[in-house]
C-alpha cells in the first residue's frame, strides 16, 4: 500500500533546464536545425555589434587621443579599418538632445521638472509605496507645477516654448497627450454608448472624424486653423496648438479602446449595480470602468506607445523633438554623415521609454489579475 | 385593490419588438407574502419580476411598489430600487471586488454609510448566509453556491423590504442548490416579502403562500400551493406539473 501512496515525480527529462532545452530547442531535427542556425547568427552578430557600439567606438576622444569636435576627427573617418561608432556627436550635442535650446542659466528648472516627473510616476509604479496617497496628490498637481517651472511665471523668467526641444518636447507632448487623452477618451467612450441620441451622435462623429484623419493633418490643422477659431487677440502658443491636436487624436483612439473594454462587461454587471440603487455615474465609476479599463490595459498601453512615437511628427510643423534635434544635428556640416550614431541614439531613447511602458502594462496586468480572474486558480 | 398590497401590477403589457412578452398581467402581493412564480421558459416570468425594479420597462398598465408608481421618473425608479433587492441567476457579483467589498459598496456609496459600519454590516450579512470566512476572497475563488449566497448578502445589506429572486438556483450544480435554498427559507421565515421565480417545487411547497403559473406572457393560474399542486384548474398547469414533477 505504501508504494501506492508515494508521490510520483514527473520524468526528469521533462523538467528543469534539460527538459526545457529538449522541449523548446531540440524537440525534433528541424527544431534543432533552426536552433543551431539562430545560435550561429547570434555568434556572428553579437561580437560585431558590441565591437561597433562599445569596444572600437569613440566616446569623447578618437584613437589618437584628441577630443572630437567634428565628424572628420572620428576614428572611423580617419581610419575606416579602425573605428566603430563615433558617439562624440551625442556627447557634444547632448544638451540639445535633452533640453533643446532652453537657456543654460535656467536649465535647472528642466532638471527639477524631470526629477519631479520621476517622483510623480513613483506612486503609479509602486502600489505598495509607503504614504502612496500623498505621493498621488503630488502626481495630480505635478502638471501645474511643471507648467510654471518650464514655461515661467510665478517669479520664474518666461522661457518661450520655441526654445524648448529634444527630449523635453517629446516628454511634454507624450505625457500630456496620454494623461489628457485618457479621461477624455473615457468620456467619449461612455458618450458613444449613451442612450441619449444627441450625445451618442456627437461623440461618434467626433471619434470618427478625428480617427479618419492622419495625425499630420491634425497637426497642420492645429497650427494653421485653430487660431482662426479663437476669439481675436488671443494668441495660442505653438506647442499648445500641437498639444491640442495630439490630445484630440489620442483621445479618439483611447475612446475606441475603452469602448472595446466596455463592451466586454456582461449586462448582468449593469443590472446588479442598478438593482442596488446605483446611479449612472456611480455604476460606471465603481463597477463598469474599473473592469473595462483592466480588460483594456494592453490596447491602452499599445495606443499610448503609438502616440509617444507619433510625437516625432511635430517636426513637420517646425517643433524640434528628440528626432528633430537629431535631424538638425545631421544637417550640421560638422557632423555630416553620422546618421548611424544619431538614429541609434534616438532609437535607444525611444526604446527605453516605450519598453518601460510595455513592462509597466505587464506588471499592471499581473497585479490586477486576482480580481478579474473568474477561475479558482 | 386591497389596501395592504406592497406590489401591485395592473394590466401590465410589454413587448420585445413585436413579441408580446407580457399580456395583461395582474398581480397583487401583500406585505410579507411569499410568491413563487413558475412556468415554461419564455413565459415572461423573469421579465415580469424584472419590471418590478425597472430593469425592464413596461409599456402599458401600472406597477406600484410600496406606494411608488414606476414611470419614467428617475427619482421614483431610484426609490423603488432602494426598496427592492434582487438576486440573479448568474449571481452577477462584481469580480474586481472582494466579497466584503461587494457587500459594502452600495451601503457606502448609495446609503452614505461610514465604512466601518458598512463592514460590520457586511460581516453580519455573511454570518446570515453562513460564509463569514470567505469575506476577503474574490468571487472567482468561490463556488457557485457560495457566490449566490454572497449575492443574497449583498442585496440584504441594502435592507430591502422586498426581495426578487430570478431563478437563483438554475445555474448551480445540484449539490449546491440546497445551501442556497436553505438561506432563502431562513429569509422567508424571517418575514421578508419575496417573489421567487424558480423550478424548485420542493422549495415552493415549503415556503410559498401563493403559486403563480405563467405561460405565453399570461398568468394562467394563481393558487395556494396545496391547491396548485394537488388540484390545479387549468390543463396547461397540469401538463407543466406533470412534466417537471415526473421526470
Amino acid at each position: 500500500m505504501n508504494e501506492m501512496n508515494q508521490v510520483r515525480k514527473p520524468p526528469v527529462a521533462t523538467t528543469g533546464i534539460i527538459g526545457w532545452l529538449r522541449i523548446n530547442l531540440f524537440f525534433n531535427w528541424t527544431n534543432s536545425l533552426i536552433t543551431l542556425f539562430v545560435i550561429y547568427c547570434l555568434y556572428q552578430f553579437i561580437p560585431w555589434i558590441l565591437d561597433w557600439t562599445i569596444f572600437s567606438a569613440d566616446f569623447k576622444y578618437n584613437y589618437l587621443g584628441e577630443q572630437i569636435t567634428n565628424q572628420e576627427m572620428c576614428s572611423r573617418n580617419l581610419d575606416p579599418e579602425n573605428g566603430g561608432a563615433c558617439w562624440a556627436v551625442i556627447y557634444v550635442r547632448f544638451y540639445q538632445f535633452i533640453y533643446g535650446f532652453y537657456p543654460k542659466v535656467e536649465v535647472w528648472r528642466v532638471n527639477i521638472a524631470y526629477a519631479m516627473l520621476a517622483l510623480a510616476l513613483l506612486p503609479l509604479l509602486f502600489a505598495k509605496l509607503p504614504y502612496r496617497k500623498y505621493f498621488l496628490y503630488f502626481t495630480y498637481i505635478f502638471p501645474v507645477i511643471a507648467y510654471f517651472l518650464l514655461n515661467g511665471g510665478l517669479g520664474f523668467t518666461e522661457v518661450s516654448t520655441n526654445k524648448w526641444g529634444g527630449l523635453l518636447v517629446t516628454l511634454v507632448l507624450g505625457c500630456t497627450g496620454i494623461a489628457l487623452a485618457f479621461p477624455i477618451g473615457i468620456m467619449l467612450a461612455l458618450g458613444r454608448r449613451s442612450k441619449l441620441p444627441v450625445i451618442s451622435m456627437m461623440c461618434t462623429l467626433f471619434i470618427e472624424f478625428i480617427r479618419g484623419v492622419p495625425l499630420i493633418t491634425l497637426l497642420f490643422f492645429g497650427m494653421v486653423m485653430l487660431p482662426l477659431f479663437l476669439p481675436e487677440g488671443i494668441d495660442m502658443d505653438g506647442l499648445v496648438r500641437v498639444l491640442v491636436a495630439v490630445t484630440l487624436f489620442q483621445s479618439a483612439y483611447m475612446a475606441e479602446v475603452i469602448r472595446g473594454g466596455l463592451q466586454a462587461i456582461p449586462p448582468g454587471q449593469y443590472e446588479a449595480a442598478k438593482s442596488l440603487g446605483m446611479s449612472y455615474w456611480r455604476m460606471n465609476l465603481l463597477i463598469v470602468l474599473p473592469q473595462a479599463i483592466r480588460i483594456s490595459i494592453p490596447p491602452i498601453v499599445n495606443t499610448s506607445i503609438g502616440l509617444f512615437k507619433d510625437t516625432t511628427l511635430v517636426i513637420i510643423v517646425g517643433i524640434l523633438d528628440l528626432l528633430g534635434i537629431g535631424r538638425g544635428t545631421l544637417a550640421d556640416t560638422n557632423w555630416l554623415g553620422l546618421s548611424y550614431e544619431i538614429y541609434f541614439f534616438v532609437s535607444l531613447v525611444f526604446f527605453i521609454f516605450t519598453f518601460g511602458m510595455s513592462r509597466y502594462s505587464l506588471y499592471l496586468e499581473k497585479k490586477l489579475k486576482t480580481g478579474i480572474n473568474m477561475g479558482a486558480d | 385593490m386591497s389596501e395592504e398590497s406592497i406590489i401591485s401590477l395592473k394590466n401590465v403589457n410589454k413587448w420585445f419588438g413585436d413579441f408580446h412578452v407580457l399580456q395583461d398581467v395582474n398581480l397583487e402581493v401583500k406585505k410579507k407574502e411569499r410568491i413563487v412564480v413558475c412556468g415554461p421558459s419564455g413565459s415572461g416570468k423573469s421579465t415580469m419580476i424584472r419590471c418590478i425594479n425597472r430593469l425592464e420597462e413596461h409599456q402599458e398598465g401600472s406597477i406600484v411598489v410600496d406606494g411608488i408608481e414606476l414611470t419614467g421618473n428617475l427619482k421614483n425608479i431610484d426609490n423603488v430600487r432602494k426598496e427592492v433587492g434582487m438576486v440573479f441567476q448568474q449571481f452577477n457579483l462584481f469580480p474586481h471586488l472582494s466579497v466584503k467589498e461587494n457587500i459594502t459598496l452600495a451601503p457606502i456609496w448609495v446609503k452614505k454609510m461610514p465604512k466601518a459600519e458598512a463592514e460590520e454590516l457586511a460581516m453580519k450579512q455573511l454570518e446570515i448566509v453562513k460564509i463569514p470566512e470567505q469575506a476577503n476572497k474574490y468571487p472567482g475563488q468561490l463556488s457557485g453556491g457560495q457566490q449566490q449566497r454572497v449575492a443574497i448578502a449583498r442585496s440584504l445589506a441594502m435592507n430591502p423590504n422586498i426581495m426578487l429572486f430570478d431563478e437563483p438556483t438554475s445555474a448551480l450544480d445540484p449539490e449546491m442548490i440546497k445551501e442556497v435554498l436553505d438561506v432563502m427559507v431562513d429569509l422567508a421565515n424571517g418575514g421578508m416579502t419575496m417573489i421567487v421565480v424558480t423550478h424548485e417545487m420542493g422549495f415552493a411547497k415549503t415556503v410559498a403562500d401563493r403559486m403563480v403559473f405563467m405561460d405565453e406572457g399570461k398568468i394562467v393560474e394563481e393558487a395556494s400551493p396545496d391547491k396548485f399542486f394537488n388540484n390545479p384548474e387549468s390543463d396547461r398547469t397540469k401538463l407543466f406539473l406533470s412534466q417537471i414533477l415526473h421526470q
